[in-house]
């Protein structure tokens, strides 16, 4: 009992100790996430949108892909990018396995199909909604799609969050494409592996702690956000 | 009083008309709801289109606006066929974007690309006009049923629309909002909209309309003037609605 109570005391003094080590962790798991974060909803947003919006061929066939690697093993996601990144694979040339590029890319992988099917969800309803009305003022798709989008940020910002809790806490698939590397590709939770392996559970259990106040900050912010917004808004 | 605020932009409405509506077939469920419809409108008065529940009112109302496609047949709305023309639609359920009232007239604007210069100045007199001027802030969703209708009525007629359908636009509202609705769907058919209006109520048909066309079972049985109709009704069908019987 003593220990598991130094365990956490010593790990409260690694966090307020501001030690570099954990902030360059710290740092780069938060650069990662949010990169990746930024760029699948660059493509998420819109392709969400679309399969709401639009019908076309092959439609439903996109969105049960989507539905079904929503719960893609993070590890296979690792494994598959680690082929086609190695120097034999298909994009070898670009160096890009074991650094922080490929993980960004892993994550965008893991929380594209979440963000793609929750937006589709909110918007097939809003577009029920709207389609009279828009095709009856002569929008054309890209307008539909950009009202609607428009008409729900406030609930697709509970898509981003999903994306984001996804990406900060992903260890699997980062691990095998980051190589865990000191000072290049290490973050929050291949660390918390590492370290607990090597039976260093202080530095674990701290940064375990700093993931979970990340998140906890993160949604709070969110949840007054809309708050605020359902304050604000027109609904 | 703003003169001509609802004239339209292509204001010879002769131009448009008459609206020919040729061998229309229509499918629902594998059966054909509209099988060959055939009719055409040359007046540019008040129609309506009235009839019994299910009787293809409202699917008749959407085959014109183009929110629903037909299997086979053509809608002819102008003489010269790239002249462009502009449509109004109230639907028959509120529809309201989740922002402001004078958003959602400035959202109608820029979707049927209004002059960008013209913009400020038409929201401007289209609030004035409908009284909401004060409620121009507010969310369109907090508005009375019946200051949410007369801003929809508004929405669609900001671009300056050659004709204006509307599907049962007083169902839910109380007769002194509908007195006020009827009194705007005069103006704006002196204006030189040609309106089509689809309702229930024969009173509203007989205070506003000019022609009425009565549907039957996916049919027109009558299209004939408004007082003849309701003075001397020919099918047995329109005899039996008129007095209320279930057909």
């Amino acid at each position: 009992m003593i220990e598991f109570i130094d365990i956490f005391a010593n790990s409260f003094n690694l966090i307020f100790s501001l030690n570099t080590d954990l902030l360059e962790i710290i740092f780069l798991s938060l650069k990662i996430s949010f990169f990746s974060l930024f760029f699948s909803c660059m493509f998420s947003l819109p392709l969400g949108a679309l399969l709401a919006v639009t019908k076309f061929t092959g439609r439903k066939l996109l969105i049960i892909f989507f539905n079904s690697m929503m719960g893609l093993p993070p590890v296979f996601v690792g494994l598959v990018l680690y082929i086609i990144l190695s120097i034999s694979g298909p994009l070898g040339y670009l160096e890009l396995l074991y650094t922080p590029t490929a993980m960004i890319i892993a994550q965008f992988c893991l929380i594209t199909p979440i963000i793609v099917s929750l937006t589709r969800q909110i918007l097939e309803q809003m577009s029920e909604e709207y389609d009279e009305l828009l095709i009856s003022l002569n929008a054309k798709a890209k307008d539909r799609i950009s009202t609607i989008l428009w008409d729900s940020r406030y609930s697709l910002l509970t898509c981003v969050l999903a994306g984001l809790g996804r990406s900060l806490s992903e260890v699997g698939a980062i691990i095998i494409v980051g190589g865990n590397i000191a000072h290049a590709t290490r973050v929050m939770t291949t660390t918390i592996a590492l370290e607990t392996s090597r039976g260093n559970l202080e530095i674990a259990v701290s940064l375990g702690f700093i993931l979970i106040f990340i998140s906890i900050t993160i949604n709070m912010l969110a949840y007054i956000l809309q708050e605020l917004a359902e304050k604000y808004s027109y609904d | 009083m703003i003169k001509n605020i609802f004239k339209p932009f292509h204001n010879n409405l002769n131009l448009f008309l008459p609206i020919k509506v040729k061998e229309l077939s229509l499918q629902i469920n594998n059966n054909f709801f509209f099988d060959k419809l055939s009719f055409s409108i040359d007046n540019n008065l008040i129609s309506s289109f009235i009839g019994p529940n299910g009787a293809g009112k409202t699917s008749c109302i959407k085959l014109l606006t183009g929110l629903i496609k037909p299997q086979s047949g053509e809608i002819i709305f102008s003489k010269k066929k790239n002249y462009p023309t502009l449509i109004g639609y109230v639907p028959q359920k509120i529809i309201l974007l989740r922002r402001s009232v004078e958003e959602n007239l400035s959202h109608a604007l820029s979707l049927s690309n209004y002059p960008v210069k013209k913009r400020k100045k038409r929201i401007k007199e289209i609030l004035k006009f409908s009284k909401l001027n004060n409620l121009a802030n507010m969310s369109a969703r907090n508005l009375s049923i019946g200051q949410q209708q007369l801003l929809s009525i508004m929405r669609s007629l900001i671009n300056r629309p050659n004709f204006l359908f509307l599907d049962e636009p007083c169902a839910n509202l109380d007769l002194q909002t509908t007195i006020v609705i009827e009194n705007i769907l005069k103006k704006v058919s002196k204006s030189g909209v040609k309106i089509i209006i689809v309702t229930h109520d024969l009173f509203q048909a007989k205070r506003l309309a000019d022609e009425i066309l009565f549907f039957y079972n996916g049919k027109i049985l009558e299209q004939t003037k408004s007082n003849i109709f309701f003075n001397k009704p020919k099918s047995k069908e329109a005899k039996r609605f008129q007095k209320g019987i279930l057909i």
